[in-house]
């Protein structure tokens, strides 16, 4: 018995390599003293992720199969892969002045937290990349374990503390449930690789109940990681209560990297069976739509009103993949990217918002924005409206192009279905232009009650809330101190206008990680 | 500066000029405003005086590559239709623009930007040959549009803003997904994507998917119109927005819906056209009753002028679906005329306003007395506006009755009893405002000079129009009977 070593491609490697040497880096930056930290830290991380962007941009085109065909590189997972690492680039600044990462009174954690984020991101990355269900499973809890902990990472906020427990909870199970999925997959296929289960269900076992049972349970693992309704009960609330640059990762950045393997393991894994799955999907796209644009229409919560608005995105990019075709890829991948740069522009906003007043998330915080604050009313106000898919921002592109997917695969009923829930969203991303820029700011508040002390955190030196100033302290004068949120807002609302009047080269873009899996899509 | 360029100016420059609006010092804002829009309404009437009239096809026409995975091509063009659509747009938006001035509202940099942004749209709108950048711009008419009556309107502004928005937008939504039904269905026969109006109509659907397609378009431009059943968001909304945003909101806004029937249904879905012509007749002709009537029982004059907006433009639907060439060029000609009546209707009421601190009926009366000039102007209008012998409105109501008396006879009686009532409800409006015995709320005061500035013209423009309709019925004909034959000959089949 001989055993020859797999070849290692280290160029196509190179991105997962960086993160890797980055995350420990990182992490060893975060035992400097307090004073340099936050500097030398974010330096560190930025440069990672900025190196890794770079060698994903270097690496754009090339199409092979990596370590053994358990990862491919091609356009769609590097795209996914450019999505999340630009999220964590804008998550990085916003979570500087984060309780969760420099709390007034002890000693700032941000060598852990951002070595949590970049360990996420690494598993977005390698998620986006998987093509066999083994680095599928491990990519997969790659990216969910740091989340759980970076959700419950604001020890002082029971509602943090809350959201990491469910997260866990919820998430633990939807991925026992997609494991279980994949086991009946492995057992009806007799392969753990995409394109032998491909082979396999080609020859005939596209109606093997065994599998058919595979593919409902990973797909329901799947919606559980990307909230797509009726798998979506702990979004809102995982949302509201971690912190808020955690959120905003969270919200961008899993989305896509499950999209991209959502992608990959339907279209080539199972792509034989796509009358089978097809229209199962549709109705879970259906269900979401309706489900998340009703539910984010009272929401007096920014957070849980993206939280909302995310499931039923999601929902209209999962028509993308319902279309089963290189056009609906194409929209998918699109639409990502333009709802990356419209919802992190909101996050920004609400960021800023949560340190200047004390109304946190509230829709109240926001209002009378656009008299006082033009500079984070435009960005908030572009962001809704992209979201609502108005015209001139890029959210009209990405809803045209889904559109034009749905209805050339036949399913003209999904696109009206994109229609209708556009519609009454409407109703809750005005009501945030409403309030931004047509009623007036609200008064502030008494100083609230201190928070109590968490049960989870008891005892621990510090989750002694006395004598620590609850949040930042008072509000910094405006825009002195969160240039380096404005700035990121301001450039992702920018790309937002900009990819809504020129689309072309976001399209093109785009279009590779369709042309990639072009040989397995009809 | 070639004719191309004129076009694609003058559509870009409102919106320009209004991004120039943040950056010029604060008392600047205004004149670079009347500046902008004053270049528009220059190169818009360039654009007229420089029309071939006798022919039927696009004329400056630009048409560049934009989107090309998604078969979306940025082409303009005008023709007859849109020709005096885009003079009327432009010359209302500069009237406005300086009424506006006049009266500086508060963060009047985003009130002229969101101005700005509207002109652009509706232009936008008016000049598109791709189906898709028509549906784009007549989405986008909508954001400015909201963001002046919340921002700046009245009493219970917010929910009524919404209410319109959310309103229309169920329209074009809908629309849009038919616009790329219509682009990808059509691909088979024209070879690959393409969303360009000529394509389009080059090859139509089968029926089946036309009718389908023709009635999400249907209710699109209905509602924006609004035509009776699908009003709902009017009255709130006129309540509610300022003044001059209104002007253009009935005098322009509501064109688009009318418009788009003639550029958009009628030649890409001809047989659905023919099938719902009798649906399309009923709607109009039950909005000319209703508006009439409605607009003869309120006693705000904010909505007596808005249900009169409905009843007229039920007139021009009944003149387009009437599907013969005198109706749809009666409608091109009333499209301009009720624009031209309108608009100043809603600057008087700014007057009224003015000189009373109310808008209800019950509450003005006498002004005439010292304000003879404003009396005199608004007495124009109001003849125009019951289209009385004379006027251009007459001659497009005419032309209309005309096209349907030729098509079904039946809707063009009942139509007729709109243009008794119009007469009631003009003359009321004219006489409880302007005779009689003035409350004591009212102070008669003529007309200041700039106001007068801005009425004058449009009410000139009445006048001319009045002496020379022959100006728009000659350089629409060719383009109507283009669009109208393709539909006749499909009816007659």
């Amino acid at each position: 018995m001989s055993f020859t070593a797999p070849e290692v491609d280290y160029a196509g490697l190179s991105p997962v390599i960086t993160l890797t040497a980055g995350i420990c880096a990182v992490l060893l930056a975060g035992l400097v003293g307090e004073r340099r930290q936050r500097l030398l830290v974010s330096t560190l991380s930025l440069a990672t992720l900025a190196t890794a962007a770079g060698l994903c941009i270097w690496q754009w085109g090339e199409r092979e199969d990596l370590v053994a065909g358990a990862l491919r590189l091609d356009e769609l997972g590097l795209a996914g892969a450019l999505i999340a690492i630009l999220a964590a680039a804008v998550v990085i600044p916003l979570s500087w002045r984060e309780p969760a990462a420099e709390r007034p009174g002890s000693e700032p954690r941000h060598g852990e937290f951002q070595a949590l984020l970049l360990s996420s991101v690494l598993g977005m990355v390698l998620l986006a990349q998987a093509q066999n269900l083994v680095s599928f499973f491990v990519a997969i809890e790659l990216l969910s374990v740091p989340l759980y902990v970076l959700c419950g990472s604001a020890l002082l906020r029971r509602e943090s503390l809350e959201a990491g427990l469910k997260y866990l909870i919820v998430g633990s199970l939807g991925s026992a449930t997609l494991l279980y999925g994949l086991a009946f997959i492995y057992g009806g296929s007799g392969s753990t690789d995409f394109s032998g289960i491909r082979e396999g269900i080609a020859a005939g076992l596209a109606d093997d109940p065994l599998v058919l049972i595979g593919v409902a349970l990973a797909a329901t693992g799947l919606a559980f990681k990307i909230s797509i309704a009726p798998f979506h009960q702990w979004t809102p609330d995982v949302y509201q209560g971690a912190p808020t640059p955690v959120t905003a990762f969270m919200a961008v950045a899993t989305k896509v990297a499950a999209f991209c393997v959502f992608v990959r393991f339907f279209e080539v894994a199972l792509g034989p069976a796509v009358d089978n799955w097809q229209p199962a999907l549709a109705v879970l796209a259906v269900v979401s739509i309706v489900v998340g644009n009703i539910g984010a229409l009272g929401q007096d919560s920014l957070k849980r009103l993206l939280g909302y608005s995310g499931i039923a995105q999601a929902g209209y990019m999962l028509v993308g993949l319902v279309a089963a075709s290189e056009l609906g890829v194409n929209a998918l991948i699109f639409y990502l990217a333009t709802y990356a740069l419209m919802n992190l522009a909101a996050f920004c906003v609400i960021v800023v918002r949560e340190r200047e007043t004390e109304l946190g998330d509230d829709i109240g915080a926001v209002q009378g924005l656009g008299r006082d604050r033009p500079e984070l009313a435009w960005p908030l106000t572009i962001s809704m409206l992209g979201l609502a898919g108005l015209p001139a921002t890029a959210g009209f592109m990405g809803k045209l192009y889904l559109i034009e997917a749905a209805v050339d695969a036949d399913y003209t009923w999904l696109a009206v279905a994109i229609a209708i829930g556009t519609m009454i969203s409407l109703a809750y991303y005005l009501r945030v232009v409403a309030a931004v820029w047509m009623r007036p700011a609200v008064e502030p508040l008494g100083p609230e009650p201190a928070a109590e002390m968490p049960a989870m955190a008891g005892g621990s030196p510090q989750a002694d809330p006395q004598g620590i100033p609850r949040g930042d302290g008072p509000s910094p004068p405006p825009g002195t101190r969160c240039l380096a949120i404005l700035v990121p807002a301001g450039g992702l609302a920018a790309a937002t206008i900009f990819f809504g009047i020129i689309p072309s080269p976001l399209v093109d873009w785009a279009s590779n990680a369709g042309q990639a899996l072009a040989a397995f899509i009809p | 500066m070639g004719v191309r360029a004129v076009i694609q100016v003058m559509l870009w420059l409102p919106v320009a000029v209004g991004l120039l609006c943040f950056v010029v010092p604060r008392r600047a804002v205004g004149v670079s405003a009347i500046l902008g829009t004053g270049i528009v309404l220059g190169l818009a009437i360039a654009l007229v005086a420089g029309f071939h009239t006798a022919e039927a096809g696009l004329q400056h026409q630009v048409s560049e590559s934009w989107i090309p995975d998604l078969g979306v091509r940025y082409q303009l063009g005008v023709d007859g239709i849109s020709l005096f659509l885009v003079l009327l747009t432009a010359l209302l938006w500069a009237g406005v623009t300086v009424f506006s001035t006049f009266r500086m509202p508060d963060r009047r940099r985003i009130y002229f930007f969101m101005l700005g942004l509207g002109e652009t749209a509706t232009l936008g709108a008016f000049l598109a040959q791709d189906l898709l950048l028509f549906v784009l711009f007549f989405d986008l008419m909508l954001v400015p549009f909201w963001f002046l009556i919340g921002a700046f309107g009245g009493e219970n502004r917010i929910a009524a803003t919404t209410k319109m928005i959310v309103y229309t937008l169920v329209g074009s939504l809908l629309m849009l997904v038919a616009a790329i039904a219509t682009a990808v269905l059509a691909s088979d026969q024209v070879g690959h994507l393409s969303f360009s109006l000529a394509d389009l109509s080059a090859h139509t659907l089968s029926s089946g998917s036309q009718e389908w397609i023709f009635l999400f378009f249907a209710a699109a431009f209905l509602i924006k119109m609004p035509a009776v059943v699908v009003h709902g968001w009017l009255p709130d909304a006129y309540r509610a927005a300022p003044l001059p945003v209104l002007a253009l909101l009935a005098g322009v806004l509501s064109k688009v819906g009318a418009y788009g029937f003639l550029r958009v249904a009628l030649p890409l879905y001809p047989e659905a056209t023919v099938t719902y012509q009798e649906l399309i007749l009923a709607v109009g002709v039950a909005s000319i009753l209703y508006g009439s009537v409605m607009a003869f029982t309120q006693t705000n004059v904010r909505l007596i002028a808005g249900y009169s907006s409905i009843a007229q433009l039920g007139f021009i639907t009944i003149g387009i679906f009437s599907l013969r060439p005198d109706g749809a060029d009666g409608s091109v000609l009333q499209m301009v005329n009720h624009g031209l009546v309108v608009a100043p209707i809603f600057l008087i009421i700014a007057l009224l306003w003015e000189r009373s601190g109310s808008e209800d009926i019950t509450r003005l009366g006498g002004l005439a007395m010292r304000a003879p000039v404003l009396a005199a102007l608004f007495l124009i209008v109001t003849l125009a506006t019951l289209a009385m012998p004379g006027s251009a409105n007459f001659i497009g109501e005419f032309y209309i009755l005309i096209g349907v008396f030729q098509a079904k006879i039946v809707y063009a009686f009942v139509a007729i009893a709109g243009v008794a009532l119009a007469a009631f409800y003009a003359i009321r409006l004219f006489q409880r405002t302007m005779h009689g015995r003035p409350p004591e709320n009212v102070d008669s005061r003529e007309i200041a000079l700039r106001d007068a500035a801005v009425l004058a013209p449009l009410v000139a423009c009445i006048v001319a129009l009045a002496l020379y309709p022959g100006l728009i019925l000659s350089r629409g004909e060719a383009a109507v009977e283009d669009k109208v034959a393709a539909v006749a000959s499909e009816g007659d089949r």
